[in-house]
């Protein structure tokens, strides 16, 4: 009995020792990018790439999922909302819902994988083979080399990626409520004007800057702290997207307690 | 112009690795650190460029005290120590020639002709010629270590470190890579630090040998010293005996 307490005491122990020194290698690492943001000849020319990489070439898969899921919401508000409340807040919902929630969040966690995964184990396998270690004794700084470039491109690429795929998500529901339901142009757009507030686009912005935030900066934690061959890269890529979509729900449920 | 290694210790959780090395390598000089995988070697020549922290020692580079320097100062360091590891760890996003370029684009001062005459310069002195718009996944081996090579001395540093230069190559490959290494040492004059586990092309390379045993040098002497030593580890070592060798 109680060595089975010392055990689980000693595990809680472990775990907690763990915790904080993961928090100080986070605080290190932003504290390092914080300071790294002074040298912009050294990230500066890999801006541009990483913008493309990370924001241009996701925008296919946002548009997509986005696309369908417009589609989906304004059948579900229909057959929810029939014969109770005016079909025209099919356009109320499939809005709303795309500027808020569904647009900002859907687009993150399908870029955690997309995104984070790929920026997690490309620096991981840098990190094991000693790539990291070449760019420092070659007198570059590495953190102003591949993280900097990579979290800026992110916070400044994602809010755009999401306003696409939130114009996407509501054209398409727009679409699906002319040709599937029994609904007119101007009683969609009725829907659409009635509820809507400028500062709903702020929430999705700024809601989309901190994912874009979040999957880049935990990409670039993890892949720095790659250790272990293949099978490392493998769990540190794992961990980046699981971290990731955990974090982006937390903050999700955060701007919505705060800010609305 | 030396690198003087005192009282160096380093573990890692409860595994000590290094306990009090001392080393000292001279200009023009080609010091080899031999001992067993896993002895520490690695770690060694990462704590010169800074890339490890020591738990105790120093490490001075031309009388500079590594640990100490601040982040400018370490910078600066790196450009003298041209550093060629163990898996060559060229950058795989980019072609040879960017690799041998990125120390010259950093250490700026050249024009983008300047940087591309003296890439092809590296590449040339390291037998790889024509190679330079390759990526390194199609590289052989020996090629790979060569155009790690070319990007060490891209910047003509004071000093280069090997980190186990011809582990992985066949014998006729060790020996080309060996010959290179004494060219860069009478060519352009680098001291250079090796460490290794081949005692075959530590005894073609070095002027003076160290065994890295228990962390510590167990034992330095020229190639000659080395061949004639009568201390079990020693013989142990360069004969491949593990009974000598571990007692």
């Amino acid at each position: 009995m109680v060595e089975r307490v010392a055990d689980t005491l000693a595990a809680v122990g472990r775990a907690a020792t763990n915790g904080l020194a993961a928090v100080g290698r986070v605080s290190r690492l932003g504290l390092a990018a914080c300071r790294s943001l002074g040298r912009a000849a050294t990230w500066g020319p890999q801006l541009s790439a990483q913008m493309a990489r990370v924001g241009v070439a996701s925008v296919p898969i946002a548009l997509f999922i986005a696309t369908f899921t417009g589609i989906v919401m304004s059948l579900q508000a229909s057959y929810t909302l029939t014969g109770a409340i005016p079909l025209y807040f099919v356009g109320v919902l499939v809005s709303k819902t795309m500027i808020l929630e569904l647009g900002p969040v859907l687009t993150a966690l399908t870029l955690a994988g997309r995104v984070g995964a790929n920026i997690s184990a490309e620096l991981g396998t840098m990190r094991v083979t000693e790539q990291v270690d070449a760019l420092e004794t070659l007198a570059y700084d590495p953190v102003a080399y591949l993280v900097v470039p990579r979290v800026l491109a992110g916070t400044l690429m994602f809010p755009v990626v999401v306003l696409l795929a939130v114009t996407a998500g509501i054209l398409s529901g727009w679409g699906a409520a002319l040709q599937l339901l029994d609904m007119s142009s101007a009683e969609f757009v009725k829907g659409l004007r009635l509820f809507f507030e400028p500062w709903d686009v702020w929430f999705c912005v700024i809601k989309s800057v901190s994912f874009g935030l979040v999957v880049t900066g935990v990409g670039c934690y993890c892949g720095m702290n790659a250790k272990g061959g293949a099978e490392g890269v493998g769990r540190c890529a794992t961990r980046a997207v699981v971290a990731a979509s955990m974090i982006i729900l937390f903050l999700d449920a955060a701007w919505a307690a705060t800010l609305l | 112009m030396s690198i003087r290694i005192r009282g160096l210790r380093k573990s890692f959780g409860e595994t000590a690795v290094l306990r009090g090395f001392d080393l000292d390598a001279e200009a023009r000089e080609t010091a080899a650190v031999v001992g067993p995988s896993g002895a520490g070697k690695s770690v060694l020549l990462k704590h010169v460029v800074g890339l490890v922290r020591p738990d105790a020692g120093t490490v001075e580079v031309d009388g500079a005290a590594v640990h100490q320097l601040d982040g400018r100062a370490l910078a600066e360091l790196r450009r003298k120590v041209g550093y060629v590891f163990q898996f060559a760890a060229l950058f795989d996003s980019m072609t040879v020639a960017e690799n041998v370029a990125m120390g010259l684009r950093r250490a700026g001062g050249r024009r983008p002709g300047e940087i591309r005459d003296r890439v092809a310069e590296c590449l040339s002195l390291v037998g790889l010629d024509g190679l330079g718009d390759r990526r390194p996944a199609d590289l052989s081996g020996g090629q790979r270590k060569r155009a790690g090579l070319a990007r060490a001395i891209a910047t003509s540093p004071k000093y280069l470190l090997y980190d186990e230069p011809t582990t992985g190559l066949d014998p006729v490959t060790t020996t080309s890579i060996d010959r290179l290494m004494l060219r860069m040492r009478d060519e352009l004059g680098v001291a250079a630090l090796v460490v290794t586990h081949d005692m075959t092309s530590a005894f073609r390379v070095a002027d003076r040998i160290t065994l890295l045993h228990e962390g510590r040098a167990w034992f330095t002497g020229t190639p000659d010293e080395v061949a004639a030593a009568e201390d079990p580890v020693v013989r142990g070592f360069v004969e491949g005996d593990p009974a000598l060798y571990y007692g």
